[in-house]
């Protein structure tokens, strides 16, 4: 089953309650899936700096904190749960490797100029408040809650997948062609971590992004590539989009005003959001792509 | 009477509405504050009128008998699925199966219905003031669609015998699916329909007929691929 949820603020009015909207939309989706939930936030940092979003699991913070600092000076990093932001001026690739070669325990949830991702096993309520999401201002957000099927319940196995910079996509539905499309996009390249069906569909977008492709032009490539029922949400620093497969079994609903457009696979996930019951409310049309911002 | 949802349980209202007493005759029902529940005003059996004001969940209405139910808003997948009787007047859109496996009774949908509209329907009449989506009326047995914008992909695939009435265009017909002559009283169902659903300013005659050309009704060899 999940829940998918996404809004994107088309003025400034309501950047500093989208944490607060975004939770409302979250907590209202826990009937589609109480197996695991997350969320990505975008945010935009001063320039050049670098944003981390680390899952440190057990590992003792203030020693993380010590340790990393040794390597990656200037380093900032706040703690929220189990969950590490680390900000950086340092390029992404030096990071990575610094991360990787030193803290197995340690694992990269995102990173970007502008996101910020937290997931992990359990109810979605709780990893909302574990989080403190309501808490949260920014641009655009994504949400999903997960109802596992073809993977294990799981850090790993929870959505947003992020697969590049600023990238993350929630998927409501199951890909048919995952092991196939994951083995040609393994040998152009792209790492995965999971055996979950949705990162290879989240590498699908990276790949294509990296070839500079819009993403309204990667995600209609994307009907064609991957096989499957699905209902997308994928964001980028600046943009947003919704794609539903041609068949379209998987629910979506689009609620449109002048300050946001909000997405989600059921209207009670934002029957909570300001001036809803007078927004433009329709229902994606299967294998279109709805896209806002860039 | 109100029931509002925000200070009563969708059990309890619904409850309340499938369990009237005979004896009263308070009848007259607005439920404020639906907020997207699922199943609201699934399975009541008595004549009553009910008027929900703000958008529904799934399978609203659903197995409808003898109640008049107006929603103002959109309504989520499988409106009056299974109705037999009554009456049910969408206001907004409605998402997909709206009408599923419907037996009787009138579903008015005034914006657009998405995917499979009126799929496996059984004698309902389903009027979309709007266009629906595709796979619409597929397997649809009897009853009449009347559709007074576009029909999506696969139009009545596999239908029986119902009658599909569409005024704008149809992307492309279903399997077994093929425009057929209006005649007299094809004309008069669809002013009966019209008059029905308040729908002034269309012509009868602005409608195509399509339905079943009865070639897979028993299997022949031929047909092997369409089946």
């Amino acid at each position: 089953m999940c829940g998918i949820v996404g809004i994107y603020l088309k003025t400034k009015k309501f950047e500093k309650n989208l944490g607060k909207m975004l939770s409302g939309m979250i907590n209202n989706m826990e009937s589609r899936g109480p197996d695991s939930a997350g969320f990505a936030i975008y945010k935009d940092e001063a320039k050049k700096v670098y944003k981390f979003s680390l899952c440190i699991n057990d590992l003792n913070f203030n020693k993380f904190k010590k340790e990393i600092s040794k390597k990656l000076k200037k380093a900032k990093l706040t703690q929220i749960s189990d969950h590490v932001i680390l900000k950086t001026l340092e390029q992404p690739k030096k990071v990575i490797e610094i991360i990787n070669s030193n803290f197995p325990k340690v694992s990269i949830v995102g990173y970007g100029r502008s996101i910020e991702i937290f997931k992990q096993v359990g109810n979605p309520k709780d990893v909302a408040k574990k989080f403190k999401l309501d808490s949260f201002s920014g641009t655009h957000g994504i949400g999903h809650t997960r109802m596992a099927t073809e993977s294990a319940i799981t850090t790993d196995g929870s959505h947003p997948y992020s697969t590049g910079e600023d990238e993350c996509l929630v998927h409501n539905g199951s890909l048919s062609n995952h092991n196939n499309l994951r083995r040609e996009l393994t040998k152009k390249g792209n790492v995965f971590n999971s055996e979950n069906d949705t990162e290879v569909a989240a590498g699908y977008v990276s790949n294509s992004l990296s070839n500079n492709k819009s993403l309204k032009d990667t995600l209609t490539s994307g009907l064609k590539d991957l096989d499957g029922f699905y209902t997308f949400i994928a964001g980028t620093r600046k943009g947003f989009a919704v794609v539903r497969d041609e068949i379209a079994c998987k629910p979506a609903v689009i609620a449109e005003t002048k300050n946001y457009v909000a997405i989600a696979s059921e209207f009670q996930a934002m029957a909570h959001l300001p001036d809803v019951n007078s927004a433009k409310i329709f229902e994606p049309e299967p294998g279109i792509v709805y896209s806002w911002g860039n | 009477m109100k029931l509002d949802l925000k200070k009563k349980k969708l059990r309890e209202i619904n409850n309340t509405l499938q369990n009237l007493d005979n004896k009263k005759n308070d009848r007259d029902f607005v439920i404020i504050n639906p907020e997207g529940s699922h199943a609201l005003c699934a399975g009541l059996d008595q004549e009553m009128k009910v008027l929900i004001k703000g958008h529904v969940g799934y399978y609203c209405a659903g197995m409808n008998q003898k109640a008049h139910i107006t929603i103002d808003g959109n309504v989520g997948t499988g409106v009056a699925e299974n109705m037999m009787s009554g009456t049910v007047h969408v206001k907004g859109n409605a998402s997909q199966s709206a009408g599923a496996t419907a037996h009787g009774g009138l579903l008015v949908i005034d914006g657009d219905a998405s995917s499979r509209c009126g799929i496996s329907m059984k004698g309902v009449d389903i009027v979309v003031k709007g266009s629906v989506g595709h796979m619409s009326a597929f397997m649809a047995q009897s009853g009449t669609m009347l559709v007074c914008g576009d029909a999506g992909e696969a139009l009545g695939d596999s239908l029986y015998e119902t009658d599909i009435f569409v005024k704008g265009s149809v992307k492309s017909l279903g399997a077994d699916c093929i425009e057929k002559k209006i005649e007299k009283k094809h004309l008069n169902k669809i002013s009966a329909l019209l008059k029905k659903s308040e729908i002034k300013n269309i012509k009868p005659d602005s409608f195509k007929r399509y339905g079943s050309a009865r070639k897979l009704y028993n299997f022949n060899i031929d047909n092997v691929s369409s089946y």
